[in-house]
């Protein structure tokens, strides 16, 4: 899901996409950068994303991901199962500030 | 998962590095943006990263179907086992080749004859006309039941209910003329509906029709493939051409195709029937009835029709004035409808199916044999087995890589054996047991290939799971802790070797008794006095005379005594005679009932039915057919249609208590015929087979005033010659022979020329048969059961070994120690000999039918099979224990 997240500004190569995540989560999310290509694998496996060949900013060859019509349903539905968890979770936790 | 995606996986491979390096690239570029040194940046960027190829592996998986992955590499490796033990694949292969190949064999030949349908349209809606006549008495010594009469077939034809259409046919012989040579030929006379019922289209021409069929009409002939072949070159214009038949013009109208037999009748012309309708009585039980079921019908319903229309028919026919219909109610006459399949297959459906059963308990013990030789490896691989495991090896994947294994022989066996089973074919195809219906059909189909794959499969896994299971348990410290040591093994190791060789001696058992039955079998038949003797120096040979080349039946007589006296003068030739047929020659017989002078008969009551032979002076001298009491026939009697008959010694018996007592009687067929004088009585001949029962026979002679019913002058126009002499079958004799027959008259032809010899072998045939097919296999299941013994004897001499040394060094002795062996050998044979003869006494009730003059628990079978099973398993387990007992005490200690 984070990955489908940070996909939606636009395609990136693994790389962006690992810095992305670890920056947006204010460095809560520490990922080991390997980790990130079998999932993307998955994800791209599932046809939630799309790959091509492109140049990164600094001239380095790299494998662009880029989300899919698939994906950006995926992301919308898990999104919201994301969003009804969290209120129902914080709701167990704090019932009096209701 | 898709396949594509399993073999793109490489490049999937390649493409993750490509990304991979591409990420640690940009992440060094921004370490040293940081102002990291250039090392060290892009060390931090790997270790930011983490384990590269534990990321690529994990990828590759999710591309690959592990389980194929891993299967091309098990192969790879059992391949290379294989390869590298060449004693131990060769005689695996060997042993599952030869099983495989056998039952191959076997099951192509059941396949063929028994189960494949018979090549007519629809073939499972023919059927044949059987009935029988439990009230007649004397008809059961006739195999084929009581046949249709012309009568019975208008009247089925035209009253059935049941039938689409039905015909009935007689398969004969008749000369050919005006071709080449004279030429006697195979025929089959068939009424309308015959062809029709079967289905089979003519190649060139037409069918005969029903025009063709009118007593008084154009005669016509149909061809064979085989004859249209080698008498015209397959030339299609004979069709509308003329052949003389019996010296009668006949026209060609067809042809028929290649490999069409009539029913089980080889042939060479097709006839018509043509029954004049006016002239048909009851009676004429001749011919075969042949039927096609309208869609739908069972053959119950089919019986219960036919049924019916015995009445019908006795109502609508008559035997002529002053005799009763009804008579035939005495007989009983029954429907007996059976497919047309069964008829063709005959009895050989029994003996079919006991060889593939034996075939198959081969293939039992071969599996057993290879099972072994598997566990002995196992055995001596569990090293590897157990390093393997403890790096990591799953103990379904050493499992599955030893059933791979297993099935790897199973197959390339089973290849090796479709191999043998295809040059076995051909061999049993040129052998051609004569007796083997529907041999020409006998070929490998898809049926039998996948019988053969399924068979190496099953083997395959059948011999390789017990290993399997065994050894691929979880006993790595075990076996690493004992590795290296040679002490003794426990019992319970062998224990399934053991059993394996148990079965196998049991098996081994069962097939050599039946085997054994049947040898007994055999010698009970040899002993058998068949009613003629030497029969390798008797030469026979069938020739007739039609009406149409001699029409006076004394002229016939006599050109057949200038034949005999010209055979006679022929050099080495001792004596000859003729006879309207020779013993087991299976021609259509005559029979009819016969009344003697000195009984009363009820009337309304048939007596028993007698087999009638007609028979030259000099035929029972010639034939070596003794003479009871009494004498022969003499030419005199015959020219002067002097009134008598010989009898067969069981007639005689039957009407007069002792042969003696019969000569003088008088009897008669009928009662317009004159009595005729008994003036000899005949030594019993088995004239249906060896097997079968001597039938009661009265010998007439060749000329009678009232040979086909009252006062009708007639003679025996196809006779079968009878030539003793010590030169019968060669080449030159029977140029001889052939010239004397010509000498007399240039258009007589001359067929079936063999010696008595093949005669007899042919009814001996079925039980030579089994006999072969048995002996194989009781000893190929001796020869592996004798190895098996061997094979466990001595692994257990080699694992034994240093306590073998040990027992030398505390000062046994060297026979006790062969005794010891040789006892597990025997203790193992024993059991499997007990084992066995329990089995061997049910199952060989299934034999029953095979035998002959024997109980299927024939003691000296019982008792000389397990002897010789012992003192082989004593010889099996001597060899490997004289190795134990020279074991050097010194040397088996110090190999520790």
């Amino acid at each position: 899901m984070l990955v489908l997240q940070t996909l939606v500004l636009g395609p990136a190569h693994g790389h962006t996409i690992a810095h992305a995540i670890e920056h947006g989560s204010e460095e809560v999310l520490q990922i080991e950068h390997g980790s990130l290509y079998p999932a993307l694998h998955r994800l791209e496996d599932r046809g939630w994303i799309a790959s091509f060949w492109g140049t990164s900013d600094n001239n380095r060859k790299a494998r662009y991901y880029r989300l899919t019509q698939a994906g950006r349903k995926q992301l919308i539905a898990q999104t919201t199962r994301w969003d009804q968890m969290v209120r129902a979770i914080g709701r167990i936790l704090k019932p009096a500030s209701e | 998962m898709g396949l594509g995606r399993f073999f793109r996986r490489a490049k999937w491979d390649r493409e993750r590095l490509e990304e991979i390096e591409s990420h640690v690239q940009i992440e060094t570029d921004e370490n040293i943006a940081r102002g990291m040194p250039h090392g060290e940046a892009r060390a931090a960027a790997r270790r930011k990263l983490g384990n590269s190829t534990l990321i690529r592996e994990e990828i590759y998986t999710m591309n690959t179907i592990a389980f194929l992955d891993t299967l091309a590499r098990d192969l790879r490796y059992g391949l290379r086992m294989l390869r590298h033990n060449p004693v131990f694949t060769a005689a695996a292969l060997l042993t599952i080749a030869i099983g495989i190949g056998a039952n191959t064999a076997v099951f192509s030949v059941v396949n063929s004859v028994l189960l494949k349908p018979l090549p007519y349209p629809k073939s499972e809606q023919l059927v044949s006309l059987r009935q029988v006549a439990p009230g007649a008495a004397g008809l059961a010594s006739f195999a084929d039941g009581l046949l249709l009469s012309p009568s019975m077939y208008f009247t089925y034809a035209e009253h059935n209910r049941t039938f689409q259409t039905l015909g009935v046919w007689t398969n004969g012989s008749a000369n050919v003329t005006g071709l080449a040579e004279p030429e006697q030929v195979r025929t089959v006379a068939v009424s309308d509906g015959v062809l029709q019922v079967l289905g089979v289209p003519p190649v060139a021409g037409r069918w005969l029709s029903a025009a063709d069929q009118a007593p008084r009409g154009r005669e016509t002939v149909m061809l064979s493939y085989g004859y249209w072949q080698r008498r015209f070159g397959g030339d299609r214009s004979v069709i509308g051409r003329n052949i003389s038949v019996d010296s009668r013009p006949r026209e060609i109208v067809g042809v028929m195709p290649q490999g069409f037999r009539l029913v089980n009748a080889e042939f060479d012309l097709i006839v018509p029937l043509a029954f004049d309708r006016g002239k048909l009585i009851l009676a004429g039980f001749g011919f075969q009835g042949i039927a096609r079921l309208k869609p739908g019908v069972a053959i119950a319903q089919a019986n219960a029709d036919m049924q019916r229309m015995v009445s019908v028919w006795m109502d609508s026919w008559s035997n002529g004035p002053g005799t009763d219909p009804r008579i035939y109610e005495t007989w009983k006459i029954t429907p007996a409808i059976r497919p047309l399949k069964q008829e063709v297959v005959g009895n050989v459906n029994d003996v079919l199916w006991v060889v593939m059963a034996t075939i198959g308990l081969v293939m039992l013990i071969a599996c057993a044999n290879v099972t072994n030789l598997l566990l002995v490896r196992a055995e001596a691989r569990q090293q590897e087995f157990a390093v393997r495991a403890a790096l990591g090896a799953g103990r379904g994947r050493i499992v599955r890589e030893l059933l791979l294994e297993s099935s790897l022989i199973g197959l390339m066996g089973g290849v090796l054996g479709l191999g043998l089973a295809h040059e076995g074919l051909r061999l049993l195809v040129a052998i051609g047991p004569a007796n083997l219906p529907r041999l020409s059909e006998i070929s490998m189909d898809a049926w039998t290939l996948g019988f053969t794959l399924a068979l190496s499969l099953v083997s395959g896994l059948l011999f390789g799971l017990i290993p399997a299971l065994k050894y691929a348990g979880p006993r790595i410290a075990i076996v690493l802790r004992s590795a290296g040591r040679t002490s003794s093994v426990s019992r319970e190791r062998h224990r399934a070797r053991n059993v394996l060789v148990v079965a196998q001696v049991a098996l081994a058992l069962v097939l050599m008794v039946s085997a054994g039955l049947m040898i007994r079998t055999f010698q009970a038949l040899r002993t058998v006095e068949p009613g003629f003797t030497q029969a390798e120096h008797l030469q026979t040979m069938r020739s007739s005379i039609p009406e149409s080349l001699i029409a006076k039946p004394e002229q016939v007589i006599r050109t057949q005594n200038s034949i005999l006296e010209r055979l006679a003068v022929i050099p080495g030739v001792s004596s000859v005679g003729f006879a309207s047929e020779m013993p087991m020659e299976g021609f259509g017989s005559m029979w009819d009932c016969i009344f003697a002078e000195d009984k009363t008969y009820p009337a309304n009551e048939i007596p028993p039915l007698r087999f009638f032979k007609y028979v030259s002076p000099e035929f029972f001298h010639a034939a070596g057919t003794r003479i009871v009491a009494g004498r022969e026939i003499t030419w005199t009697e015959i020219y002067g249609l002097r009134p008598v008959v010989m009898l067969s010694e069981n007639l005689a018996r039957e009407l007069w208590g002792t042969p003696s007592a019969a000569v003088g009687k008088r009897i008669r067929e009928f009662p317009s015929m004159p009595w005729s004088e008994v003036i000899g009585v005949i030594q019993d001949v088995r004239e249906n087979g060896v097997q079968e029962r001597a039938p009661e026979i009265v010998y007439w002679p060749p000329m009678m005033n009232n040979l086909f019913g009252p006062s009708s002058l007639g003679a025996i126009r196809t006779v079968t010659f009878v030539v003793r002499s010590d030169r019968a079958g060669t080449e030159s004799f029977l140029n001889q022979v052939q010239q004397a027959v010509w000498s007399v008259n240039s258009n007589l032809p001359v067929a079936s020329v063999r010696t008595m010899q093949e005669v007899y072998g042919e009814s001996l045939a079925r039980t030579s048969f089994t006999l072969v097919m048995l002996g194989i296999a009781g000893g190929m299941a001796l020869v592996l059961g004798i190895i098996g013994i061997y094979g466990v004897i001595s692994y257990a001499v080699s694992q034994r070994t240093r306590e073998i040394g040990i027992r030398l060094a505390l000062g046994a002795q060297q026979s006790e120690l062969r005794r010891m062996f040789v006892r597990y050998g025997l203790v193992l044979a024993g059991i499997g000999v007990v084992v066995g003869l329990g089995a061997a006494v049910v199952l060989m009730r299934l034999m029953k039918s095979l035998l002959f003059g024997i109980s299927p628990l024939d003691p000296l079978t019982y008792a000389a099979v397990p002897l010789i099973l012992v003192m082989a398993a004593v010889l099996a387990s001597y060899l490997p224990a004289r190795r134990a007992s020279a074991v050097d005490p010194v040397e088996a200690l110090k190999a520790e």
